[in-house]
């Protein structure tokens, strides 16, 4: 832990900026519904997991909540697209705040930056409103001079609640 | 069960339709309660829960909260989780090991794996007393009967009544199917439970499994929108991964459906024959039908891979799709309110590419980020609005009725589209609410 502290303090507050205006624009699409905005962020490779519990080390072989590539985020948006996806009649709505942003370092396999953050996210479906939380564990790769997302992993800490209903769309 | 509720209970069933009290009226909810889920056999977990002594895992009966705990050797045990001191529940989390006993956190009475006491703090203190006469009913309670099929573990609250295979008939088929697939005949859990609260009664859950009209109705969003990703892929790169097929295929029109067989057996269980395809000739699928033929011969390997299950429903706890290695068991909670646990197998000596291509079923359609239960849930909970209104009574469950075959007790029908599964369902439902014992 202690590393990491030094890694973040170590970080260049431009690159702090630069990289928590990248997380809050992200949590702005995915909160205005603009689902392919939100997978051009995700690299040619890019992952979206999300683990059943936190002690899950990786995605291969083992269960998911969530495990997409950009293919299968197609899927998933080309269905709440879908005119005939009932369950997309019930009017909702989403609100992400993302903070507690902590730059761990570069990956010096990859280069890529490792960057953790906090969200809290409430949803509002008819008239029911569930709360989701937890930590984002993100990969970030600049290609183009832009942030791009090679990996995020998010724990939610509501992961092995029994959920009231399921989780449409990324969290 | 007195008379005037006995023949309320009936008038609810007619062959064709139900009375929609059954799904919306709290009072037949609890008597479902009592009369079926607190007297049949329930899915209680798979052995492989609870590999190591002590090992428990908690989970419901009814009203009742149990914990399934395994013994000291092959033994596994389901017990009331009730301190008999206080009523303090013993086992706190949802699964653990109890350590070199179970012990109240309260004021550390202590049990054996199987229930009973082992030792009590301050013993001279019930010196003369009714407990120090009485000492072998101050073990937690154990539930009337425990029974296991092929490492399946369910558990009765009621000590009469069928034993567990009798029970099952022929609804073992599920267990069957998914046990012999494997080279050694055994399946171990795959240590996570997902779990969904459905916003509907426990019904809509049973019947939809079994449902074939539903799926290119229901799911017709992800089917297209699969599919398309699908054929996206395949002229991309020439081939595409056998798990698009698994959303693509909620597509298949109705009349493939029609083409499968349903049956209803008595107490409630019904099948479904497959669909999916599931035999494909890829290479991890052969490298699997020559590790069984090598296990049990190739006639053998025939006669298990020809099966051609889909799903089947063991009334009134669990769906299971053995080719997927996929169970869901049901805990009602009232009666517009349904707990659904979902579990994952691995087929011990399979090849480890047959258990990722179960694992994808399991993330992409099982998961709480579905994308196919997300529009049945949908559809059960507006189901559950709809049969709670003054708009009309009945269920209708016309499809082919009249063209079952009917024979010592099982329902048969050449439509996979037919509503007997649901008719099946109802008429083991009156049996169980009307048994005078």
């Amino acid at each position: 832990m202690a590393e990491h502290i030094t890694a973040a303090s170590g970080a260049d507050l431009a690159t702090y900026h630069d990289v928590s205006q990248f997380l809050f624009q992200q949590s702005h699409l995915l909160d205005s519904k603009r689902w392919q905005d939100y997978i051009d962020l995700f690299t040619e490779d890019g992952l979206y997991w999300m683990p059943p519990a936190p002690h899950y080390t990786t995605w291969d072989g083992t269960p998911s909540i969530f495990i997409e590539d950009r293919d299968l985020m197609t899927v998933r948006m080309k269905r709440v697209s879908h005119p005939n996806a009932w369950s997309q009649q019930a009017e909702w709505a989403t609100n992400h705040v993302v903070s507690n942003i902590v730059i761990q370092g570069t990956d010096a396999g990859s280069g890529d930056l490792l960057v953790q953050s906090r969200f809290h996210m409430l949803e509002v479906r008819r008239d029911d409103v569930r709360h989701f939380a937890g930590t984002y564990q993100h990969r970030l790769r600049k290609l183009d001079g832009h942030w791009r997302i090679a990996s995020q992993r998010v724990d939610m800490v509501n992961a092995q609640a029994a959920y009231e209903y399921v989780l449409q769309i990324w969290v | 069960m007195p008379r005037d509720a006995e023949s309320d209970i009936r008038s609810l069933v007619e062959p064709d339709r139900v009375h929609r009290r059954a799904y919306s009226d709290p009072d037949i909810f609890e008597r479902e309660i009592a009369q079926i889920f607190e007297k049949t056999w329930i899915y209680a977990g798979h052995e492989t829960q609870v590999p190591n002594p002590g090992d428990y895992w908690q989970f419901q009966i009814g009203r009742q909260p149990l914990v399934m705990v395994r013994g000291n050797g092959d033994e596994i045990h389901v017990l009331y989780n009730r301190c008999p001191h206080r009523g303090v529940q013993v086992c706190g989390s949802r699964h653990g090991n109890g350590g070199d006993a179970l012990t109240c956190p309260y004021h550390a009475w202590r049990f054996h794996y199987d229930g009973s006491l082992e030792s009590v703090p301050l013993e001279a203190g019930y010196r003369d007393t009714r407990f120090a006469a009485n000492k072998g009913d101050f073990g937690m309670k154990r539930v009337a009967r425990v029974q296991r099929y092929r490492g399946f573990v369910f558990a009765s609250l009621d000590p009469r009544g069928p034993d567990l295979v009798e029970w099952l008939g022929e609804a073992r088929v599920a267990f069957d199917d998914i046990c012999d697939r494997s080279p050694v005949g055994r399946v171990e859990v795959v240590p996570n439970c997902f779990r969904v609260i459905q916003r509907s009664n426990w019904k809509f859950f049973m019947e939809n499994q079994l449902d074939a009209v539903h799926p290119s109705v229901t799911h017709m969003s992800t089917g297209y929108a699969a599919a398309e990703v699908e054929r996206k892929l395949k002229r991309e790169t020439g081939s595409q991964p056998l798990h698009y097929h698994y959303l693509s295929a909620f597509t298949t029109p109705f009349e493939k459906w029609d083409q499968l067989e349903t049956a209803g057996y008595p107490y409630g269980h019904t099948t479904l024959g497959g669909y999916m395809g599931l035999r494909p000739s890829d290479p991890d699928t052969l490298a699997h039908e020559k590790i069984l033929a090598q296990a049990y011969g190739e006639q053998r390997k025939e006669e298990i891979l020809g099966r051609n299950i889909h799903h089947v429903l063991i009334y009134p706890s669990i769906s299971v799709q053995s080719p997927l290695q996929q169970l869901r068991a049901i805990r009602p909670i009232s009666h517009n309110r349904t707990l659904s646990e979902i579990w994952h197998f691995r087929l011990v000596g399979a090849p480890e590419a047959i258990y990722r291509r179960s694992l994808w079923y399991y993330n992409l359609v099982n998961s709480p980020a579905t994308m196919i239960n997300a529009d049945d849930l949908e559809n059960w909970q507006r189901g559950q609005f709809g049969l709670s209104s003054d708009g009309g009574d009945w269920v209708s469950f016309h499809r082919d009725y009249g063209r079952d075959t009917d024979a010592n007790g099982e329902l048969h029908s050449t439509n996979g589209c037919s509503e007997l599964p649901m008719r099946a369902q109802f008429r083991a439902w009156v049996n169980y609410l009307t048994a005078t014992e």
